[in-house]
């Protein structure tokens, strides 16, 4: 039995596909990765999974339980947190934590080891208001909420977004502690750079998942030759190789362009003006690649 | 679980900075400044008096409507344009015109007219100033008849008033403002609450936990129910201590009815919070709620005097049944068995509203 199962779920609104046959499967002790751009589909799929809106068509399990009909049992074992900072903010820190132990009939002591790294760390803050933490002492206690019922499956939905890079890099060690403990986890981001972290990704665009493999897998299997271009004027240089029937594809990185060619010959003739660096491909470069192949 | 819930909400009630203050400062403010404000007693008319026989009669019926306190003397008017003006003007709303020869006809025993004119703009006070001004013109001719040893008088009218002797306005409005603070309480806050739950996210959270939706309502509405009785409590303790009003009926109706009527409330409260997703939308609703059953309860203005289509609008309002029942038994002292009609009203509406509040939550899942 999987973690989560996800069968050709689909979700419409009004004549607009939010959901477009989505399809994966996630392992215990597996942290699975939804990346995609903001409006993807990424918060609908949570909230289908975790039993909150219901899908069209298609079905999903999670820990052997369906969505729609065994709903109460899932929402036993599961952990989710949302995009949104949504705990009581008029409540402390140990009283949230408290109250979302109570309500599902177990206490702090019983789970505390789940969350010891992580709780110490606002733990000097236990009389403060919630609502009165910084971003990431929120995440982390919006964490420790989700996990103090020793859930099987979390779902942490842009569980980064706005907290600094240190809060992130930790939030991630964390991740990979909890992962250890056969927690199956099921994360959002829109941060590339956290790609790596997980064990497994889904590229999801427009409602539609476009790969879904491991991080590695999907860097070993890009299929094309990728250069950089670095110059002062690179916005010129970008129009110009636009305008080129011989590229495939270009797009900026930073400072940098990144460009692919349709075949091997026509690079020779392009090189003449242009100083082409082959480099190896990033997963944000197999995004935008079929990004742009599935539009 | 209900025990956690509660103990989230009663931390949440008392830890916000506003809603404690509220709970104690409103009614003690609505019962000490409304009943002297809302007062439709009609006092202090303005009056123009044209008296064009310049008479010693005529001078004694002026000082008899000034004397009586409800008429302010505006102008002694030389015509009848001269006081149109002063009513145009604002000066007086009602004028009387003694006609010439006033005296002379009266000592002849011929019948004499004498004019009223009132501004009707305000239709209350020009109602009863019109009223009031007849009655003491009245009063006067059976002075006079008595005078001239004619004991035999044309009309004797002598009202007596039932149940609130010295038509104190105040005996009226009180239980009704009572009525219209536990609406307030128990109905709308938990309903604001429950969207403000919405708005911040926190239902979501709760939404993925095994507590029972059912519970979770119930948990915002208990802390409510005791505010409510909290409230109507310490408005009955002032309406004994500072207007000396106690109920002429038995305490325990009140109460009873209050806890029906409190479900009935706080039953719309759901089901106007399940349809709406923001704080705003929840209050525009409310207040759009309130000002209509407000106004067509008979807090103000008798439900026997609107035209009969609002009358009709009235049966459908919680609020009457229980201004209904408040003033009974405050007023008359009716007993239960005497308000059965309104018991079954209010069970109704109870059960209606919320059933419709379970059914429209199914649907906006």
């Amino acid at each position: 039995m999987k973690a989560i199962q996800v069968n050709n779920i689909c979700l419409n609104y009004g004549k607009l596909a939010i959901l477009k046959e989505i399809s994966f499967e996630v392992e215990r002790g597996e942290i699975f990765g939804l990346i995609g751009a903001d409006g993807a589909g990424k918060t609908s799929l949570f909230r289908i999974l975790t039993t909150l809106l219901l899908a069209d068509s298609g079905s999903a399990m999670v820990e052997g339980f369906d969505v729609v009909c065994d709903y109460k049992q899932i929402r036993k074992h599961v952990g989710y947190m949302p995009e949104r900072f949504s705990l009581y903010q008029d409540l402390t820190v140990e009283e949230n934590l408290n109250f979302f132990a109570s309500v599902f009939n177990t206490s702090v002591k019983e789970n505390y080891y789940l969350i010891e790294d992580i709780y110490r760390q606002i733990e000097p803050f236990k009389n403060r208001r919630a609502g009165q933490l910084s971003g990431g002492m929120k995440q982390k206690l919006a964490l420790s909420c989700a996990l103090i019922h020793k859930p099987s499956v979390l779902f942490l939905d842009e569980p980064t977004t706005g907290v600094d890079p240190v809060s992130r890099k930790e939030f991630w060690g964390m991740l990979k502690k909890l992962k250890q403990q056969g927690i199956a986890i099921l994360v959002s981001t829109p941060y590339m750079d956290e790609v790596s972290m997980c064990d497994r990704i889904a590229f999801i665009q427009r409602g539609k998942i476009l790969t879904v493999n491991m991080p590695q897998k999907i860097i070993a299997d890009f299929p094309h030759k990728i250069y950089s271009v670095e110059s002062n004027n690179s916005y010129e240089i970008l129009k110009q190789l636009r305008r080129n029937s011989a590229v495939r594809s270009v797009f900026s990185f930073g400072d940098t362009l990144h460009v692919i060619f349709n075949s091997k010959s026509e690079i020779q003739n392009e090189k003449n003006n242009i100083q082409f660096k082959e480099i190896s491909p990033t997963v944000e470069d197999c995004f935008m690649i079929l990004m742009e192949e599935s539009n | 679980m209900l025990k956690f819930l509660l103990e989230k909400e009663f931390k949440q009630i008392f830890r916000n900075p506003f809603i404690p203050k509220l709970i104690l400062a409103m009614p003690i403010i609505i019962m000490m400044v409304l009943p002297w404000a809302a007062n439709q007693e009609i006092k202090n008319l303005k009056i123009s008096v044209i008296d064009s026989d310049h008479s010693a009669l005529s001078k004694r019926l002026a000082n008899k409507i000034t004397a009586s306190g409800y008429f302010r003397l505006t102008d002694f008017s030389a015509s009848f344009h001269n006081a149109m003006q002063s009513v145009d003007a604002g000066k007086s709303d009602i004028i009387i015109e003694i006609p010439f020869d006033f005296e002379n006809s009266l000592f002849k025993s011929e019948i004499v007219s004498v004019m009223i004119s009132a501004n009707a703009v305000n239709g209350l006070k020009g109602g009863l100033g019109s009223a009031y001004l007849s009655s003491i013109i009245n009063d006067f001719a059976d002075e006079l008849s008595a005078e001239r040893g004619n004991h035999y008088q044309s009309s004797i009218i002598r009202s007596q008033f039932r149940f609130n002797p010295h038509l104190n306005y105040k005996a009226f409005i009180i239980p009704a403002l009572f009525v219209m603070l536990l609406t307030l309480f128990t109905g709308f806050l938990p309903a604001f609450n429950i969207v403000a739950e919405k708005e911040s996210g926190t239902t979501e959270q709760m939404n993925v936990t095994p507590v029972n939706k059912g519970i979770f309502i119930i948990s915002k509405l208990i802390p409510y129910w005791i505010i409510g009785f909290v409230i109507l409590s310490i408005c009955m303790g002032i309406a004994a201590l500072v207007y000396g009003l106690k109920p002429a009926g038995s305490l325990a109706a009140i109460y009873i009815y209050a806890i029906i009527y409190i479900l009935v409330v706080s039953g719309l409260g759901i089901v106007i919070s399940n349809y709406s997703s923001t704080m705003q939308q929840a209050m525009f609703v409310m207040f759009f709620f309130m000002m209509t059953v407000i106004l067509l309860s008979g807090l103000f203005t008798p439900i026997s005097s609107m035209p009969q289509w609002a009358q009709t609008i009235t049966t459908i309002n919680p609020l009457k049944y229980l201004m209904e029942v408040m003033r009974a038994i405050y007023l008359k002292g009716s007993g239960m068995h005497e308000l059965l009609p309104q018991l079954f009203a209010l069970c109704g509406f109870a059960l209606i509203f919320n059933g419709w509040a379970v059914l429209s939550y199914k649907k906006s899942k």
